[in-house]
C-alpha cells in the first residue's frame, strides 16, 4: 500500500506504562475506506493503541504515520493529525456546559475557524444524520445515554474527519439504546468513512468490518477478513474468546 | 369555613413538624421562650422606643438607638472625606458598574459578547478617572477617600483581580513545566500562609523602602496589589479545587477535537471548573469583604474605619452600639446579597448539567 491509500500505519510500535509493556511490537495498516474491528480480552491493550492513533497516549518506539503524517512528540503535527482524526469515547465525554450545537460547532469555529453560521448549518445536518436536531438547544445532561453517544459522533463529525476512532462506544448504554448508536455507526461506514472501532458488539463486527484485529496481552494475536475471523479463527486464544462472547 | 379549615391545617402542620415526640416538643418550647426573651427587647431597642428624627444628640431622649446619629453620619459613613461637592463622581461611578452586570441580570443580551467584555474592561479606568479625576475632573486625592465607598473600591478591585490571577496561578500550579509549577505553588504558599494584616503592613511600610527614592506609590494603591496579590492565592486553591474535579474525559475530548493547550483551558475545562466552585469563589469573597477593614491599620478608612472614628467623635460619645450595629447591618447586607447571587447561579441549568451527566 502507498502513502495515498494507507490511513493508519503502526510500524513495530512499542509502549510502556511504567513497567508494564502494554503495546508490543505493533504492526497494523490500516486502508482509506476500510473499517476494522479490534476486539480481546480486558486489559489487552485496545484503548491504548486506538488512543496512540490521536496521540492521545505518546509511544517509545516504532512509528506511527496517520494520513501521512508521522505522529511524533511535536504539537504541531499531533494538532494536525488530530483534525483529521475524530474520536468517540465510551463515556461520550461531551461538554456538559455547552448545549449540544455548541457541542457540535466548538472545533469547527475555533479550529477549522469556520464562520458561526456556516458551523451551525454542519452541526444540525450531522444531528439529522443522527437523528437527534431536535435536541440542539439541550445541555448533554437532559439526554439519555444514547443520545448523547449519537451527539459525540456528530461532534466528532462536524471536523469533517477523514479516520474516525471509537473506544468502546456501546459499553456505557444500557441495552436498549445501543442498537441507536449502533445504526449510526452502520450508516456511518456506509458512507465510506475509514473506521477503527474498539467494541464487543459481534454482531456490530459481522455487519460492516472488513478486517477484526484480535488483541491479547498487548500484542495483535491475529488480524483477519471477518468472515474468516468468524468462521475459522486462527489462534486457540481468539477461538476461546469468541466462545466466551458469542455464548453471552 | 375557610379560616377554621386552615386553623386546622395550621395546628396539623404544627403537630407533624414541632411536637412530633416530647422532645421535639421540649425543643419547640426552649425555642419560643429564646425567641421571646430576645425579640421584644431587641425590637424595642431597635424600633419601637429608638430615635430616628432630629440632628443633634439632644434629640435622643428614648430608651431605644439613636439612629439620628447614624443619620447625621451617614454622608460620611457612605463617602469618608470625600468632597461632598463631587460626590455625585462616585454615586455615577459606582452606578455605571451596572452596564457591564447587564448581561447577567437580562439573559437576552448575553449574545452581544463583545459589547459586554468591552465595557468590563473600560470599566476599571473609567472608574479610576471619575473617582480620582484628572482630564477636566478635579483631583480628588485618594486620603480622601473613604467609608463604604472605599470598602466598595478596596473590594471590587480585590475580586476583579483575584479572579484573573487565581486562574493562571492554578493552572500555573498544574503545569506540566517544573519552572511554571515551582514559581506558582511558591507564590500560592506565600501569600497564603502571611496573614492579611502583615501584608498590609509590608505593602505600607516595607515597599516603600526597596521603590527608589523618586517613585512614591499611593498608599492606596499599595493596599490594593497587597489585597489583590492575598486573595488571588486564595482563589488560585479554589479554583485548583475546581480544575482536578474536572473528569480526565472532558480533556480528553477536548484534545481529540484539536483543540489546542489554551483552548481546551477556555473553551473547556476552566469553565467547567469555575462552575463546580462557584461556592468557594463566594466565599473567598465574603471574607475579602469583610477583611477590607483591615485596612485600618494602615490608615485608610473603610466602612468600619469611619464609623469607628464617628463613635469617638467627643460630640457623639456614647453610641458606640449603633455605630457598629449599622456597620454590620452594611457588612451583613452586602455579604448575603453575594451569597443570593451564588444560589442564583448554581441553580442555572448549564450550571448543573455536570452532576446529571455524571449520573447518567
Ligand atoms: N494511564 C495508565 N497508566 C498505567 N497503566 C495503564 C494506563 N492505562 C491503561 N493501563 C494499563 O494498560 C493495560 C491496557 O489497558 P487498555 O485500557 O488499553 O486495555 P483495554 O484492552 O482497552 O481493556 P478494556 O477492555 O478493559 O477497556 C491495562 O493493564 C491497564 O491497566
Ligand atoms: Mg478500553
Amino acid at each position: 500500500m502507498t502513502e495515498q491509500t494507507t490511513a493508519v500505519r503502526f510500524e513495530h510500535v512499542d509502549k510502556w506504562f511504567g513497567q508494564l509493556h502494554v503495546l508490543q511490537d505493533i504492526n497494523l495498516e490500516v486502508a482509506r475506506g476500510e473499517r476494522i474491528v479490534i476486539c480481546g480480552p480486558s486489559g489487552s491493550g485496545k484503548s491504548t493503541l486506538i488512543r496512540c492513533c490521536n496521540g492521545l497516549e505518546p509511544y517509545q518506539r516504532g512509528r506511527i504515520v496517520v494520513n501521512g503524517i508521522e505522529l511524533t512528540e511535536n504539537r504541531r503535527t499531533v494538532e494536525q493529525v488530530r483534525r483529521q482524526v475524530g474520536m468517540v469515547f465510551q463515556q461520550f465525554n461531551l461538554f456538559p456546559h455547552l448545549t449540544v450545537l455548541e457541542n457540535c460547532t466548538l472545533a469547527p469555529i475555533w479550529v477549522r475557524k469556520m464562520p458561526r453560521a456556516e458551523a451551525e448549518e454542519l452541526a444540525m445536518e450531522y444531528l439529522r444524520r443522527v437523528r437527534i436536531p431536535d435536541k440542539a438547544h439541550s445541555y448533554p445532561g437532559q439526554l439519555s445515554g444514547g443520545q448523547q453517544q449519537r451527539v459525540a459522533i456528530a461532534r466528532a463529525l462536524c471536523m469533517q474527519p477523514r479516520i474516525m476512532l471509537f473506544d468502546e462506544p456501546t459499553s456505557a448504554l444500557d441495552p436498549e439504546m445501543i442498537s441507536e448508536v449502533l445504526d449510526a455507526m452502520v450508516e456511518l461506514a456506509e458512507s465510506g468513512m475509514t473506521m477503527l472501532c474498539v467494541t464487543h458488539e459481534m454482531g456490530f463486527a459481522r455487519e460492516v468490518a472488513d478486517r477484526i484485529v484480535f488483541m491479547d496481552g498487548g500484542r495483535i494475536v491475529e488480524q483477519s477478513p471477518t468472515a474468516q475471523f468468524f468462521a475459522a479463527p486462527q489462534t486457540e486464544r481468539a477461538r476461546q474468546f469468541l466462545g466466551q462472547i458469542l455464548a453471552r | 369555613m375557610r379560616v377554621p379549615e386552615r386553623t386546622a391545617a395550621v395546628l396539623a402542620w404544627a403537630r407533624r413538624n414541632l411536637f412530633s415526640s416530647p422532645l421535639n416538643a421540649l425543643l419547640t418550647l426552649l425555642g419560643l421562650w429564646l425567641l421571646w426573651l430576645v425579640v421584644p427587647p431587641l425590637l424595642q431597642w431597635l424600633w419601637l422606643q429608638a430615635d430616628f428624627v432630629g440632628s443633634s444628640r439632644e434629640d435622643c431622649r428614648g430608651d431605644g438607638a439613636c439612629w439620628v446619629f447614624v443619620r447625621v453620619h451617614l454622608d460620611q459613613f457612605l463617602y469618608g472625606f470625600y468632597p461632598p461637592a463631587e460626590r455625585w463622581r462616585v454615586n455615577l461611578g459606582i452606578a455605571l458598574l451596572l452596564v457591564p452586570a447587564l448581561p447577567l441580570l437580562i439573559p437576552p443580551l448575553r449574545r452581544f459578547r463583545r459589547v459586554w467584555l468591552l465595557a468590563l474592561l473600560a470599566y476599571p479606568p473609567v472608574a479610576w478617572w471619575l473617582f480620582h479625576g484628572g482630564l477636566g475632573l478635579s483631583v480628588v486625592d485618594t486620603g480622601l477617600w473613604g467609608g463604604l465607598f472605599l470598602t466598595l473600591v478596596i473590594a471590587a478591585t480585590g475580586m476583579a483581580a483575584a479572579l484573573p490571577l487565581g486562574l493562571l496561578l492554578a493552572l500555573g500550579r498544574r503545569s506540566r513545566l517544573p519552572v511554571v509549577r515551582a514559581t506558582a505553588t511558591v507564590f500560592i504558599e506565600f501569600w497564603r500562609g502571611v496573614p492579611l494584616i502583615t501584608v498590609l503592613f509590608m505593602a505600607s511600610v516595607m515597599l516603600p523602602l526597596f521603590l527608589p527614592s523618586g517613585l512614591s506609590l499611593d498608599k492606596l494603591l499599595r493596599a490594593l496589589i497587597g489585597v489583590a496579590l492575598f486573595a488571588g492565592a486564595y482563589m488560585a486553591e479554589v479554583i485548583r479545587g475546581g480544575l482536578q474535579g474536572v473528569p480526565a474525559g472532558q480533556y480528553e475530548a477536548a484534545q481529540a477535537l484539536g483543540l489546542s493547550y489554551w483552548q481546551q483551558m477556555r473553551l473547556v475545562i476552566v469553565p467547567q471548573a469555575l462552575r463546580m466552585v462557584v461556592p468557594g469563589i463566594v466565599n473567598v469573597f465574603i471574607a475579602l469583604f469583610k477583611e477590607t477593614s483591615l485596612v485600618l491599620i494602615i490608615g485608610l478608612f473603610d466602612l468600619l474605619g469611619v464609623v469607628q472614628a464617628a463613635v469617638t467623635n467627643p460630640d457623639w460619645l456614647g453610641f458606640v452600639l449603633e455605630g457598629y450595629v449599622f456597620a454590620a447591618a452594611v457588612f451583613w447586607a452586602f455579604c448575603y446579597g453575594m451569597s443570593r447571587i451564588s444560589r442564583r447561579l448554581e441553580r442555572r441549568p448549564d450550571m448543573k448539567a455536570q452532576e446529571q451527566q455524571e449520573m447518567a
